[in-house]
């Protein structure tokens, strides 16, 4: 079913000024915390800071635990593998990045 | 609703192993999973296949699966028998995490083995915890949108397929919003158990190509056809921006490939990106006398072997 809502819903940018701690990084992907300090120790994660509160995470870090979650998950990779994968992806993604804009 | 035949999707035999299942399952899932895959239907894929895989490698769901024969053929009617289920029981498994919390199986799926799946996707993914019981639940989606709505902001109207519907919503756009970055949209995730705080919607952005601009970061690119004189002895030429046609003065000297920056008109920031101008040289084409002669006279005036460099 299609429905039109009211709007326009006016929303802000969530990697922009956005400072995730590990718990945030855990509600936002419905993981137990394990998961998420697998990832960190795997260095799939980097922490920006550590302050008081603990270790702390730029907004970004929620679309890459999300998806490394969901390679870990539905490809049944091991962590190792999903930070290979991720490093992979991200080579992939510069090289097209630079085929794009014509390779210089 | 249509009959879905779980061996066609996996590419199995129906007499298939638990091992060649699985096998199946991974090489497939490894090529249709819509993060790494560039297949065009690849969501719609995975989903199939999460589903097959779900049925196929439990023996109870299997067994019961089987039970209907080969059923109608793909795409024709199909209802489930009067005594569909008995003797089976499809409880304690879980969804298959390749299907989005198990609440996006098909009609099919959800008349065959409905009950249990909803049953088991209470609770959240991994152990059944739940997070701030007290919370709606957030949800994630991703759009694809024109580049003029980050260059220009803008409300955009976004079809977002969500667990158990779709919505429609006219979401405005921020400013500058970079590929790959999330719009949060506050309390439009799932409402909260009685009082509590409703969820929040995250919508990822991802930019279709753009006739005349390619993005790298904020900064854009656009290729500036321009004529060899141009090139060579310099010229004021206008040039399509972002923000609107601007003259762009080439210097002379110039050749094909030359980057010309034009500072702050990529994407809006508080630091904008720059717009840089790839120079490209368009020759005129020798079709009339006049041409040729032009083209003639350059030759006989110019000592020129563009070939030097290759050594020939």
């Amino acid at each position: 079913m299609r429905t039109l809502e009211e709007g326009p819903l006016s929303g802000e940018i969530f990697e922009e000024h956005t400072v995730l701690s590990i718990d945030d990084l855990c509600r936002l992907c419905s993981v137990e915390r394990t998961y998420i300090v697998e990832l960190v120790d795997e260095g799939v994660l980097r922490a920006t800071e550590v302050d008081a509160r603990g270790r702390q995470f730029a907004g970004a870090a929620l679309r890459r635990a999300r998806l490394a979650l969901r390679l870990q998950r539905d490809l049944e990779i091991n962590l190792p593998g999903v930070a290979l994968a991720l490093e992979l992806m991200e080579e992939l993604e510069r090289l097209r990045g630079e085929l794009r804009v014509g390779g210089r | 609703m249509e009959f879905k035949d779980y061996y066609q999707v996996m590419g199995v035999a129906r007499d298939a192993t638990e091992a060649q299942i699985k096998q199946a399952y991974r090489r497939l899932a490894r090529k249709y999973h819509p993060d790494v895959s560039k297949e065009k239907d690849a969501e719609a894929r995975f989903k199939d296949l999460g589903e097959a895989y779900e049925v196929l490698k439990s023996a109870e769901k299997r067994a019961a699966y089987d039970q209907l024969g080969q059923g109608p053929r793909p795409g024709e009617n199909f209802t489930p028998p009067p005594d569909w289920g008995s003797g089976f029981e499809f409880s304690g498994e879980g969804p298959h995490p390749g299907t989005t919390g198990g609440a996006d199986y098909s009609d099919f799926f959800e008349s065959l083995f409905g009950g249990a799946a909803a049953g088991a996707r209470r609770g959240g993914r991994r152990g059944g915890r739940a997070f701030d019981a007290d919370r709606g639940e957030d949800h994630h989606a991703k759009v694809l949108l024109d580049l003029d709505a980050t260059l220009q902001g803008g409300s955009r109207q976004m079809t977002l397929r969500l667990p158990e519907r779709e919505r429609t919503l006219n979401v405005q756009v921020p400013k500058g919003i970079l590929p790959g970055q999330t719009i949060r949209l506050a309390g439009q995730g799932s409402a909260a158990p009685a009082g509590g705080k409703p969820g929040d919607l995250y919508i990822e952005v991802e930019f279709e190509p753009h006739p005349l601009y390619k993005i790298d970061g904020r900064a854009l690119y656009l290729e500036l056809p321009v004529a060899p004189w141009e090139a060579a002895l310099g010229a004021t030429v206008k040039t399509p921006t972002p923000s609107g046609i601007v003259d762009l003065k080439i210097p002379p000297g110039s050749h094909a490939g030359s980057k010309l920056r034009l500072k702050s008109r990529g994407l809006p920031a508080a630091t904008p990106g720059d717009l840089y101008v790839v120079l490209q040289i368009a020759l005129p084409a020798a079709t009339d006398d006049k041409s040729r002669e032009a083209y003639r006279a350059m030759a006989a005036a110019l000592p020129f072997n563009p070939r030097l460099s290759l050594g020939v």
